[in-house]
């Protein structure tokens, strides 16, 4: 029979997602007639569901699986994802949501023309959406492949066991694709915020069923560096050793010998921070420093990273004004926080459970904890021999479903927005009638959705949140300073924005674009084969264990070059800022109920706006 | 903007397109961001010094978690909401504030 070669809770839950999600869709495609239904729902969308639908939009595979996977291969480091992760949003709050949302544009690009008052200035900035928008894309896509080979494992295909990884990308990769087409902005409001509780429900329910059954969040970690022979342990530590030594044999299996040791693994500056010391072969406490480097770069990425991500920004507008931006982003800091307590347990859990996964690469590696974790379940019984396992695997297979699909159909809505309202709508036919903008937006949604795809094919052997590490780099190095500067200093120039951000986010492109042309190099797939001319650049990064961080972990370096670009070549160009910019300025800060913005609006009306 | 340095500043139309009016608005208002966001850098940028210089007490235990586990793991998030907060109870008076007086001014 076919039907035994899956698993029906799995496929059945997941199957529900899709067919749910693309209801919605559908259903909200019906009511989204207008322009503005498209590309900013309408801008009256409440706070509750804002919020919901930003978080549900944000948490992706590399906060679903991501953080999971590599909180269980590289311990302590990757908790500096989640946090930042949550963080970030802090100074999007502090610095950026209130004055962007009162300036009032459809898009990044339309801030950065409005602001400057130059259409060079949009190409620039949509070149950017674009950038960052195809990077994040791609560990979605992953996520997408390493969830259908999971859930298709024993199907056999062409002969070959188990369904390959490129499928699994393109059939996602096509269903969302289309449904953006349809559905607009307005379509995928709804959609993630139904999103959003799905996934929050399917990484909660099954970290309190599997600590209910082998222990707490608190006693997994009791567990590490407790069984091992750790070095120099005093004698009373030594005898408590000895007796949490019985249960702690029934709380984990052996780990395989490509697992990090307990030592390395629980404590800071592990193997994630300090691989590039390693590689070159420098040892013991002498890694320290490069892996204490290693750790600002990631904190300064992600938390800036977040304030530039031009996704999320898109969604401020959909605020019906500044208060509401800033309780939505409130909110948005409660819902996701909330969240990123729980991925760090499956992959704590799964080190101590599912070990094996040390052993697998790509679609079979740790990534893929959160789906298979709760199978274990089935192996110990339950009560009525009912497969409970099964189904909570089920139901976190339908969050992993959740999760790429949303952030990537936001992904291709801002992408898609970008083509169609800068490129298309500005650019090549300013006097297209807004239904022809509107046949346009389905067209882009279909060729940004397929390079998205082309691209996700490639990228199976890189981690999901390594790689979202990487587009956040490239936000912060660019959108960050852009509008962090643009919005609170009156000297920035349209010289000074496009210097900074153009070279910060090139710099920071190439460097993480390196990185990671180097590591597929080594993998022992199609994809070594592929990237194999840049093997040499590996021998290169073990006598630079210096350089190889700072081009994987570019920010630490790329930010601060951005922003320093910015102050020196505005302050050259000093004569060229806006002439209205007081008035600009006002439009930014000054409360809505003064209605400064009428007098900007009569203002520009000679000029096209 | 000839025309504000002309008129004299106790026109209330004038008043919100002055150079000091925006001033002291971005002045205020970046003045709480920044309060906000040092207190929340402190912890941020804090927490990896913590690690290096003081390994052995961040490796102690708590309730199973090491602390430095369980500062990253869980209190953060409670610490970030707590300036959030406070930051938008804050900015939203401070924006009332802005408004009240510029009303004051047309009376």
């Amino acid at each position: 029979m076919m039907l035994a070669a899956f698993d029906v809770w799995i496929l059945s839950f997941s199957a529900l997602t899709v067919l749910i999600t693309m209801g919605m869709g559908y259903w909200a495609a019906q009511k989204s007639r207008t322009a503005s239904d498209f590309f900013v729902a309408g801008r009256g969308v409440s706070v509750g569901w804002n919020a919901s639908a930003i978080s549900g939009e944000y948490l992706s595979s590399a906060s679903f699986m991501g953080v999971a996977g590599m909180v269980m291969s590289s311990g302590y480091d990757a908790l500096w994802y989640p946090v930042c992760y949550a963080c970030g949003y802090l100074f999007l709050l502090l610095f950026i949501a209130g004055p962007l949302r009162r300036f009032g544009a459809y898009t990044i690009p339309d801030f950065a023309e409005g602001r400057y008052d130059s259409p060079l200035f949009r190409k620039i900035a949509v070149i950017f959406v674009l950038f960052i928008g195809f990077f994040y894309t791609m560990p979605q896509m992953k996520g997408a492949g390493t969830t259908l080979s999971y859930i298709f494992k024993d199907i056999s295909w062409f002969g070959e066991k188990g369904l390959p990884y490129p499928v699994g990308v393109v059939l996602v990769g096509g269903v969302i694709t289309f449904n953006v087409a349809v559905g607009g902005m307005k379509g995928i409001t709804l959609v993630q915020a139904f999103q959003y509780w799905l996934k929050m429900f399917a990484i909660s329910v099954p970290v309190f069923v599997l600590m209910s059954v082998y222990g707490s969040y608190g006693n997994q970690l009791a567990v590490q560096g407790a069984v091992s022979p750790a070095p120099a342990v005093s004698a009373a530590s030594g005898a408590s050793m000895a007796s949490a030594n019985p249960a702690s044999d029934s709380l984990r299996k052996p780990l395989p010998a490509k697992a990090p040791p307990d030592a390395t693994w629980l404590n800071p500056f592990g193997p994630l921070t300090s691989k590039a010391a390693k590689a070159a072969k420098i040892e013991g406490p002498a890694t320290r420093p490069y892996a204490l480097l290693y750790t600002y770069s990631l904190i300064i990425a992600i938390v800036c990273g977040t304030a530039g991500l031009p996704h999320i920004l898109v969604r401020f507008y959909t605020n019906p004004d500044g208060v509401a931006a800033k309780k939505t982003t409130m909110w948005v800091m409660i819902l996701i926080g909330v969240f990123y307590v729980f991925p760090p347990v499956f992959g704590v859990m799964g080190r101590n459970l599912l070990p094996a996964l040390y052993d697998g690469t790509g679609v079979n590696g740790t990534d893929k904890i959160v789906l298979e974790l709760p199978k274990v379940l089935d192996a110990a019984g339950g009560p009525g021999g009912i497969r409970w396992g099964s189904i909570l695997s089920g139901i976190t297979c339908a969050g992993a479903f959740a999760a790429f699909m949303s952030t990537f159909s936001g992904l291709l809505v801002s992408m898609t927005g970008a083509l169609a309202h800068d490129v298309y709508g500005r650019m090549l036919r300013p006097q297209s009638t807004a239904a022809e903008r509107m046949q346009m937006f389905k067209w882009c949604a279909a060729l940004t959705g397929g390079v998205a795809t082309l691209l996700g094919c490639f990228v199976e052997p890189l981690e999901i949140n390594f790689m979202v590490g990487q587009a956040f780099a490239i936000a912060a190095a660019s959108y960050f300073p852009l509008l962090f500067i643009s919005v609170w200093w009156r000297g920035m120039t349209l010289q000074g924005a496009a210097t900074g951000m153009l070279l910060g986010g090139v710099f920071a492109l190439m460097a993480v674009a390196l990185t990671n042309v180097s590591t597929l190099s080594l993998d022992k797939g199609p994809m070594g084969r592929l990237f194999a001319p840049f093997a040499p650049l590996n021998e290169f990064w073990a006598h630079h264990p210096l350089l190889r961080i700072l081009c994987e972990q570019p920010a630490i370096w790329t930010v601060p070059m951005s922003i320093t670009l910015m102050i020196l070549v505005s302050k050259l160009t000093h004569a060229s800022v806006p002439s209205d910019v007081r008035l600009k300025m006002l439009v930014l800060h000054a409360p809505e109920k003064l209605g400064l913005k009428q007098d900007y609006i009569r203002e520009h009306e000679g000029v096209g706006h | 903007m000839l025309r504000d340095m002309a008129t004299p500043e106790s026109d209330p139309q004038e008043h919100t397109h002055s150079e000091s009016f925006l001033r002291s608005l971005m002045r205020r208002q970046l003045k709480l961001s920044i309060t906000c966001a040092l207190s929340f850098l402190i912890a941020l940028l804090g927490l990896p010094l913590l690690n290096y210089f003081m390994p052995d007490a961040m490796s102690g235990r708590v309730g199973g978690f090491t602390l430095s586990w369980l500062i990253l793991g869980i209190l953060f998030f409670p610490l970030v909401w707590g300036i959030a907060w406070v930051f938008i109870r804050r900015s939203i008076a401070l924006e009332e504030l802005e408004v009240d007086e510029v009303n004051a001014r047309k009376r």
